[in-house]
């Protein structure tokens, strides 16, 4: 392998690394209020309101059912209209944060919705507003499945973003694609397979250490 | 002085698609200030909707509940959560932040009214040092054991200087050496703070070492209220007799037909009643069951015996307890 390769796929890493962080920190902008919305207004929640959570519900299966190759290519012209291109990395963070903040909702969704009722009715009891339950009670006794759900969202997201080679989407999944699939030069296919298993296995462990880290629920 | 808290023609109904269920049937009465007032019953009884009817965490289908004269029901919703902070509660899982330090956990309700943090911590090391936790006030709730947990949640409770505390089970999940620590905790703080304790439970030894007014609950009806001697010396209702006799899981098993339940005081005690009747009746008399109590401080007995067959010596006997102002009634269950 030459240099340029190397640096190819040293560039490649990084725009992998930065699709899949950006678009999990945007993900959870929008997920993060999308599943707190549908855990409070759940017939269980603290607010319940059939509407809202029923229109929310729909939006976010209807997102999840289609294919994320599908997507990539449904969400083209929103990406020219963002990004002013279709192709390279920074165009793949939209569908990916498209197709994330909902999967993203929904783990957050049963995060808060594992938080201990008897904990909230005890909020309640003290005179907590709905808002003082979200923040304190529901977001900080969850806290730890919300970061293992971060984990999980990285990873996914990570396997998305290699999709989007297919399409030019930058990154470790376009090289594979191009030079792995399209110009059958194995040996780049391989290393670029090894870099992505890596570095799940990085992101992973480090989300795992970090909520393990964080949960004051065993002596 | 206006009562404490004032409940009337209280009604919670639960409708599901599997029809409705009458948690608490027109259900009405009266809290004094400085009180430790016990609601008893069986589980499905309706105590706990009760309780959380006081508070409006349920609210009422319809009736009212007045704290200090003021209409819960008629609140809104900001009022209700200013109201509510006058009115603790504490539950049978004690319902701590588990992600949380014993410290934050008492500062916790402070943080809801806004107080400055560092004037809250100082408050809850007081607190932590009145339940006997002060050194735990930086373990988790995971560590602590369950009567540790439930001084916790007292600490928290406390917090906000309330004038209603609202017990919800808070023993039933602790052993019954804790049990009495744990209410021993709550009569000091009652002493010492001139609260108004609201105990919710199932367990008549609880109502004794505690309270001194009682109602009892049986599927969602109020059958009794008085005090918990007259409760314990006469029950009237079926309901009540279940959860006052401690024998009474026994006495259908118990030789004899005719049996009763006799009840005395600390006066009676002197005299040596059940030697008297012999002598009096001529006739001997059975003791199947005899036990004694504390409540309120002063011992009640309670003794199951089984009575003749012989009608008029049985009637005889029975005038015979009576008129020596003990209880005496059939015991039927």
């Amino acid at each position: 392998m030459d240099s340029s390769t190397i640096m190819m796929i040293a560039e490649g890493t990084w725009a992998t690394l930065y699709m899949t962080l950006v678009s999990t920190l945007m993900g959870y902008v929008l997920g993060l209020p999308f599943g707190i919305i549908l855990a409070v207004t759940d017939k269980n929640g603290i607010r319940p309101n059939a509407f809202v959570y029923k229109i929310l519900d729909f939006i976010a299966n209807l997102i999840r059912s289609i294919p994320f190759l599908i997507l990539l290519i449904l969400v083209i012209p929103l990406t020219r209209l963002i990004v002013g291109k279709s192709y390279g990395s920074g165009a793949t963070i939209v569908p990916l944060v498209i197709a994330a903040a909902p999967f993203i909702a929904r783990m957050v969704e049963s995060s808060l919705k594992e938080v201990d009722k008897g904990v909230i009715e005890a909020a309640q009891s003290m005179g907590a507003g709905n808002f003082t339950i979200i923040w304190k009670v529901l977001l900080g006794e969850a806290r730890t499945s919300l970061l293992v759900g971060v984990t999980i969202a990285i990873g996914t997201i990570l396997g998305y973003s290699a999709m989007a080679g297919i399409v030019g989407g930058g990154g470790l999944g376009d090289i594979a694609i191009r030079y792995g699939y399209y110009r059958r030069e194995e040996d780049i296919m391989i290393v670029t397979i090894v870099i992505l298993v890596v570095l799940v296995q990085i992101l992973q462990g480090l989300g795992m250490l970090l909520s393990k880290k964080l949960d004051r629920r065993q002596s | 002085m206006e009562p404490a808290i004032r409940v009337e023609n209280l009604n919670k109904t639960f409708v599901s698609k599997n029809g409705s269920v009458e948690a608490v049937k027109d259900m009405s009465f009266e809290i004094e200030k400085g009180d430790i007032f016990g609601i008893i019953g069986l589980s499905g009884a309706g105590k706990s909707t009760l309780v959380r009817c006081l508070n409006l965490l349920e609210r009422p289908t319809s009736g009212q509940v007045f704290i200090n004269g003021q209409s819960m029901t008629e609140m809104s919703e900001s009022e209700l959560r200013k109201a509510r902070q006058n009115i603790g509660m504490i539950f049978q899982h004690f319902n701590l932040l588990m992600q949380r330090n014993v410290l934050d956990n008492v500062c916790f309700p402070m943080e809801i009214a806004g107080i400055k943090k560092k004037d809250a911590r100082k408050r809850a090391m007081e607190l932590l040092e009145i339940v006997g936790l002060g050194e735990k006030a930086k373990a988790y709730p995971a560590q602590l054991s369950g009567g540790q947990k439930q001084r916790v949640a007292i600490a928290r409770v406390l917090a906000n200087d309330p004038e209603i505390l609202l017990c919800d089970e808070a023993t039933s999940a602790l052993d019954p050496q804790t049990t009495k620590s744990i209410l021993n905790l709550l009569k000091e703080i009652h002493e010492r703070m001139g609260i108004t304790i609201v105990v919710i439970t199932h367990e008549m030894s609880v109502i004794q070492e505690i309270c001194s007014h009682v109602v009892v609950l049986d599927h969602g009806e109020m059958k009794e209220k008085g005090t918990v001697e007259e409760l314990f010396r006469a029950p009237k209702t079926e309901a009540a007799r279940k959860l006052v006799f401690s024998g009474s899981a026994h006495i259908a098993n118990m030789q004899g037909e005719r049996k009763i339940r006799v009840t005395f005081g600390g006066h009676s005690a002197f005299e040596p009643i059940i030697g008297n009747i012999i002598l009096e009746c001529k006739t001997p008399v059975n003791i199947l069951y005899a036990d004694t109590r504390t409540i309120n401080g002063k011992a009640e007995g309670e003794m199951i015996l089984q009575l003749p067959e012989d009608k008029e010596t049985a009637e005889k006997m029975i005038a015979y307890f009576k008129e020596k102002g003990l209880g005496a009634e059939e015991a039927t269950l």
